[in-house]
């Protein structure tokens, strides 16, 4: 029971990431690769932050910052210098890494014993419920801090979703995703398609630079390695999102993509519980986003295969 | 008022590929004038428009609109002046978005696009007036996307979008080259109802000589990247379909003996 709640604690915390994917990807249908150095960024910012004493909500905020303006720096190398989206992304994917080291002084940060915003919900449930509370949750002895820590984690999904959709609904939202849907017409309609995708860049990558960041408080370490393979993971929610929920609208969407998210964390700690070898994880989330993309081609292939006979 | 100067504009300068699209086109558009542009394939005129809307830049000229020097605006930057609708009915509006959002989007062309909501009750109360007025059925389906309608209907709609805020200039590139007689009739028909009621100056490319004569005050004809025929008043009501047919037969003629000639040059000499 307990691994199911770490599962959908960092589920939650990963549905920031996803959401940032689905920025890039579905509103602006630009492959940004940048997402797996931003992560990282934003942990190695809110880590060194916070060993240096910076309040964790401040901490946490600059991380999102910092995201956003390496995803501005792909956004500007793409369309002013019109490099396409993936080397843009590598570009500045690479450019982090060393950027990473140097905000971290090491590879490897550890954030045990320092304030962070997950040492301040702990303190909160032991305030509420007292200490080493324990919640009877369907017949199982659950430590009531980390229900807590699940509920602050749903909660700051939720608000984020929220402030997305809202956004995304606003003129200059609208504006957004009629970019990535028909930039000749939002051209046409006096829009700067550049100034659209630089800024929708930076957003994704502010959200995934947050998850970054929540990660490294949650699992008490920042890694520069910690990103890697980010991307697809990403992918992977919101593909597991939109095939759960069918409905088109931006709304269900967004939900869809968090829904994704978690979901796909549960499968995987399945997956490792039944004894799937780690080091084979990010060859099969690979696999799984390859099938995802190939298979309703080929579904429809196979009909018309049918179809002709 | 639209004033083209010594329009230029060459693409692939220099290469196998060279193009010339735009030769020294001059052309001044007075207020309220609706002017149809013929000629033949590659004659420059969807090239002519592009340049006008900003797609590209022009090698030399200038553009002045309605006293303005637009010559080296950006696209987007123009597109407060002008409304456009393109020949591809999918290329004017935003397929995955709502008849509704769309809508909304050309209700703020070239004005500032802040944090206010997208889908303002005023416009949604107008739009659904304006929408009723297209006979199509369209009003009880604001909140469905645009992709699923017909190629008639999105133009329909495109026309609606590009004129919602009255433009200096509209643009028309084919606007109903892609769809079946029967849908450009009524499109065509919108088009001369919009453009009558709000008065608004009108540059329409177009295949159709029916259409030319028809409709507009003015007919230019292009080849080669300029304009060979301008007709307007008295002359352009006179003109019919036969005429602009022979115009037509003139101008090819006169390329085929061009072509004659540099063969028998070539098997001569070469």
């Amino acid at each position: 029971m307990t691994l199911l709640i770490g599962s959908i604690t960092i589920g939650l915390v990963l549905a920031l990431l996803a959401v940032g994917i689905f920025i890039s990807f579905r509103i602006f249908d630009f492959p940004d690769i940048t997402a797996e150095g931003s992560f990282t960024f934003g942990a190695a910012i809110t880590a060194s932050l916070v060993i240096a004493g910076t309040n964790p909500i401040l901490a946490t905020a600059l991380a999102f910052v910092g995201g956003m303006l390496a995803g501005a720096a792909t956004g500007m190398i793409h369309t002013r210098f019109k490099i396409n989206p993936l080397l843009s992304g590598i570009l500045v994917m690479t450019a982090l890494y060393s950027v990473n080291l140097h905000v971290m002084g090491r590879s490897n940060l550890p954030l045990l014993s320092k304030t962070t915003l997950f040492t301040w919900f702990e303190n909160f449930s032991e305030k509420i419920s007292g200490k080493d509370a324990v919640v009877n949750l369907l017949g199982w002895d659950v430590p009531a801090k980390e229900l807590w820590t699940l509920l602050f984690c749903f909660l700051i999904i939720l608000i984020f979703s929220l402030i997305l959709y809202w956004f995304f609904r606003t003129q200059i939202g609208t504006a957004m995703r009629a970019t990535g849907d028909n930039d000749q017409m939002i051209r046409a309609l006096g829009v700067n398609t550049k100034r659209m995708i630089i800024f929708g860049v930076a957003l994704s990558n502010g959200f995934i630079a947050l998850a970054g960041s929540m990660l490294a408080q949650f699992q008490g370490f920042a890694d520069v390695q910690m990103g890697i393979g980010m991307m697809v993971w990403g992918l992977a929610s919101v593909i597991i999102g939109e095939a759960l929920i069918s409905d088109n609208s931006l709304g269900m969407v967004i939900a869809g993509t968090v829904i994704g998210a978690v979901l796909f964390r549960l499968l995987v700690a399945i997956a490792l519980r039944w004894g799937m070898n780690p080091n084979d994880l990010k060859l099969i989330t690979a696999a799984f986003v390859f099938l995802a993309l190939v298979l309703p081609d080929f579904m429809k292939q196979t009909k018309k295969i049918k179809l002709f006979r | 008022m639209l004033e083209l100067t010594d329009l230029y504009k060459t693409f692939n300068a220099g290469t196998l590929n060279e193009v010339k699209a735009l030769q020294g086109v001059s052309l001044t558009i007075a207020d309220g004038s609706f002017v149809c542009v013929l000629g033949t394939n590659g004659s420059g005129k969807s090239t002519l428009l592009n340049a006008v809307a900003g797609t590209f830049i022009t090698d030399s000229g200038t553009i002045i609109l309605n006293g303005r020097n637009i010559t080296r605006w950006p696209e987007h930057k123009r597109a407060c002046q002008i409304g456009r609708v393109f020949q591809n009915p999918f290329s004017g509006t935003a397929p995955s978005m709502s008849i509704a959002e769309n809508l909304s989007l050309a209700a703020r062309r070239g004005k500032k696009r802040g944090l206010g909501w997208g889908l303002p009750a005023p416009v949604i109360r107008e739009l659904k007036i304006r929408i009723k007025d297209l006979k199509m059925g369209l009003e009880d389906r604001l909140d469905s996307p645009i992709g699923k309608l017909s190629g008639g209907q999105r133009q329909a709609l495109t026309l609606l979008m590009s004129s919602w805020l009255k433009p200096d200039l509209l643009l028309l590139d084919e606007h109903t080259a892609a769809l079946d007689p029967k849908t450009a009739g009524k499109v065509i028909e919108l088009t001369e109802r919009i453009v009558t009621e709000g008065g608004l100056t009108t540059l329409m490319v177009t295949h159709s000589m029916q259409q030319a004569v028809n409709l507009g005050d003015r007919i230019i004809m292009m080849h080669q990247g300029r304009i060979k025929f301008d007709f307007s008043g008295d002359e352009k009501r006179r003109l019919k379909v036969p005429d602009l047919l022979s115009l037509f037969d003139e101008i090819r003629r006169k390329d085929q003996i061009d072509t004659g000639v540099s063969e028998l040059l070539m098997a001569n000499y070469v």
